[in-house]
């Protein structure tokens, strides 16, 4: 992933500030509590759930282990169909294909679709330093783009942001981008929605480039799949002359049978709806009707080094519905901008460190991110087991080992800042192995119980800090059970 | 070297110590999922589709078939359009009975032309009725997929119960890939503000269906 988080914090420092913004802490637990429920209530109605869920990991599993052949496939049908297919191994490698796409049309503006995709690789970014201005359609987006501000959430970008904030940001800085916002406008949603379909749509009517991502892509057909609510994605689906789709590998599908699982299971996990209200799905270019050039570019960036991990390729079983951040306790505290990723919450602390890697601070304590409570594999459409990547993270985090960085096999060295907590497990091995040694510092432990410390010293006190140190008893266990027969005796 | 041989070289080279798996496509993936949900009379599943789309503030109205161009005449007038797009392939008759001025869907027309029409009349592909969803396919009724798009009112009549699925597998099934497809649950929506549902955003914030039996 590229520049936007460069610096960040690690995310315990991060959410520091977050936990103590008042207004945020409202903002998230309003709007997470609100879906919860609904997205309760929209998939207690299929009967079938769990069938659907494990269907879905099976037809991502399978895609996985054969994903050379499906993306030759998919290559294939998008050609044949009109479309031309390019391959991008990282951000750099994409924004520079899309660039010369958009310059070959002579162009200077583009319309996007929300696309997790071109935010991770930067993508306006690299537009605007070739000259080209790319406006962001998906009312969320639009929110985060005019503020300029970051997203904090995989589908609500400006989550963190109440009606109030926005009409504030939309008075302020619409005008800048074109049509201002009405001087009456109140803060209303209707209304709010109101002005965002004004000022974009001089921008969707005149717009000849559109960028986009997409949740599926169906190897056998071709097809590409947009699932949206507002008209902004049909609009720079089918009103533009040329189309440029940026898409993660991992989102080919082999058939398109299997838009009946995901049809169903996306939408109610992420909006909570039986439906989403617009789904567009087109196959090439056809004749007269939408853009007359389509280019689809493939990307990987860390997609294949996550692929190479074990336990960690699960998680590009994701469909980005997000409702995994809508129930993560940490997440409602701490807000999305605190994982320093366009992947926050659950999936995104085990998503960022794999894509990126784990040598910046802030991916290093994404892992960490997290109290193991398992909400968040519970909801998972695609069985993502979170908790165990987390763990298995934190095992890379502290100990190092091998790795692969852009196709490189590489071995990573144990994290700095570990070095008290892996000096402990080492004593803590060696004791187990020598039980007299063992025995010697129990009956010391317990006869200076009552010197003991309620918090530990040093580097120690940050943990002690929200925990109580287990009280040792007056005896080693081992040595009542010899002095009682294990409790036959029935002394005390 | 390429793009597409690195990156292939990469996937090759991250599933080098999964065990083979020969399994045909058919067999990796278990289909114990319903094809649809509950059991229904085809009247039942027409109903079902009327409370899902109204559900998701579709305004729904049911037609026969020789009543349909005062319906459509009268949805129009109340509407004070003053002009309505049509695709090539709509029966004239519907529109028969309109005040509102006939404009054709035409490749040459400019996106800013459209944006100057009121309403906008097709037919449709399929309608699914659990999740309340019409779906159109650009057939000659249809028309190309700008037309219902930006007008802002949609009137999309729906064949009962011929056109009418219970479920998305069923849907699907009727489907041609090869087509360019949208599927429209209710008006335009969004879940930005809040995380709560608001009608009427971009695409058409008037949506009436007409079902047709």
């Amino acid at each position: 992933m590229t520049g936007t988080f460069v610096g960040m914090p690690a995310f315990p420092k991060a959410a520091h500030d977050a936990v103590h913004d008042p207004t945020l802490r409202g903002n998230l637990r309003h709007a997470t509590h609100t879906i919860r429920a609904k997205r309760a209530r929209a998939v207690g109605e299929l009967s079938d759930w769990a069938a659907l869920r494990e269907a879905g990991r099976r037809i991502k599993d399978h895609t996985l282990r054969h994903l050379d052949r499906y993306l030759l496939q998919l290559e294939e049908s998008v050609t044949a169909a009109g479309g031309t297919v390019h391959w991008a191994a990282d951000a750099d490698e994409a924004n520079r294909i899309v660039a010369r796409l958009v310059r070959e049309t002579g162009e200077s503006e583009v319309v996007k679709v929300k696309s997790m995709a071109t935010q991770e690789i930067g993508l306006n970014e690299a537009l605007e330093a070739e000259g080209i201005r790319a406006y962001e359609t998906d009312l969320a987006e639009l929110i985060v783009q005019l503020g300029e501000d970051r997203p904090s959430h995989i589908l609500v970008p400006a989550i963190h942001r109440n009606r109030g904030e926005i009409r504030d940001i939309f008075r302020k800085e619409m005008g800048r981008w074109g049509r201002p916002a009405p001087d009456d406008l109140t803060d209303t949603p209707a209304e709010l929605a109101e002005a965002a379909r004004l000022h974009l749509r001089e921008k969707f009517l005149r717009a000849k480039v559109g960028i986009s991502g997409a949740n599926f892509m169906v190897a056998e057909t071709g097809t590409l799949v947009v699932v949206e609510s507002e008209g902004n994605g049909r609009m720079c689906l089918t009103l533009p002359e040329t189309l440029i789709s940026v898409v993660g590998i991992e989102k080919v599908v082999p058939a398109w049978r299997d838009l009946e699982v995901f049809l169903q299971t996306l939408p109610r996990s992420s909006t909570a709806e039986r439906m989403n209200p617009y789904t567009s799905m087109w196959t090439g270019t056809t004749d007269e009707d939408g853009p007359r050039a389509f280019h689809l570019v493939l990307l990987d960036n860390g997609r294949t080094d996550t692929l190479a991990d074990r336990v960690g390729r699960q998680a590009l079983r994701c469909i980005r519905c997000s409702a995994c951040l809508n129930v993560c306790p940490v997440y409602e505290r701490a807000g999305g901008h605190a994982y320093g990723s366009v992947y926050p919450g659950p999936i995104g602390a085990i998503l960022s460190p794999q894509l990126r890697g784990t040598a910046s601070e802030i991916d290093a304590s994404l892992p960490y991110a997290s109290s193991l409570c398992g909400a968040c594999y519970e909801v998972c459409p695609v069985a993502i087991d979170i908790p165990e990547v987390l763990v298995h993270l934190r095992e890379r985090v502290v100990e190092g080992g091998p790795a692969v960085r852009q196709g490189n096999k590489v071995v990573l060295r144990p994290a700095k800042g570990h070095a008290a907590e892996r000096a402990a497990m080492r004593a803590a091995r060696w004791a187990f192995g020598h039980p007299g040694a063992l025995r010697a510092g129990q009956r010391l432990a317990s006869r200076t119980r009552r010197l003991h410390p309620r918090t530990l010293p040093g580097p120690g006190r940050a943990w002690s800090g929200t925990r109580d140190l287990p009280a040792v008893p007056a005896e080693p266990f081992r040595d009542w059970w010899q002095r009682t027969r294990g409790g036959k005796d029935g002394a005390e | 070297m390429s793009g597409r041989e690195r990156i292939l070289g990469r996937v090759r080279r991250a599933l080098a110590d999964v065990a083979p798996d020969d399994r045909p496509y058919g067999e990796a993936v278990p289909r114990d999922y319903l094809r649809e949900h509950g059991r229904r009379t085809v009247e039942e599943t027409v109903e079902l589709l009327a409370e899902n789309l109204a559900d998701y503030r579709a305004v729904v109205h049911r037609g026969t078939e020789d009543r349909l161009p005062a319906l459509i005449g009268r949805l129009l007038a109340e509407r004070g359009s003053r002009e309505v797009l049509v695709p090539a392939g709509l029966p004239p008759a519907w529109t028969a009975a309109a005040d509102a001025v006939r404009v054709d869907d035409r490749a040459a027309d400019t996106p800013q032309r459209l944006d100057r029409v009121d309403s906008v009349v097709t037919g449709c592909a399929v309608a699914v009725a659990e999740t309340g969803t019409i779906v159109l396919d650009g057939s000659p009724d249809q028309g190309r997929r700008r037309i219902s798009l930006v007008p802002d009112h949609h009137i999309c009549v729906v064949r009962v119960p011929d056109q009418v699925v219970s479920s998305v597998p069923q849907a699907l099934e009727r489907l041609d890939p090869g087509r360019p497809l949208t599927w429209i649950s209710g008006p335009s929506a969004t879940s930005d503000i809040e995380l709560d549902r608001v009608e009427g955003v971009h695409g058409p914030r008037t949506l009436e269906v007409i079902l047709l039996g």
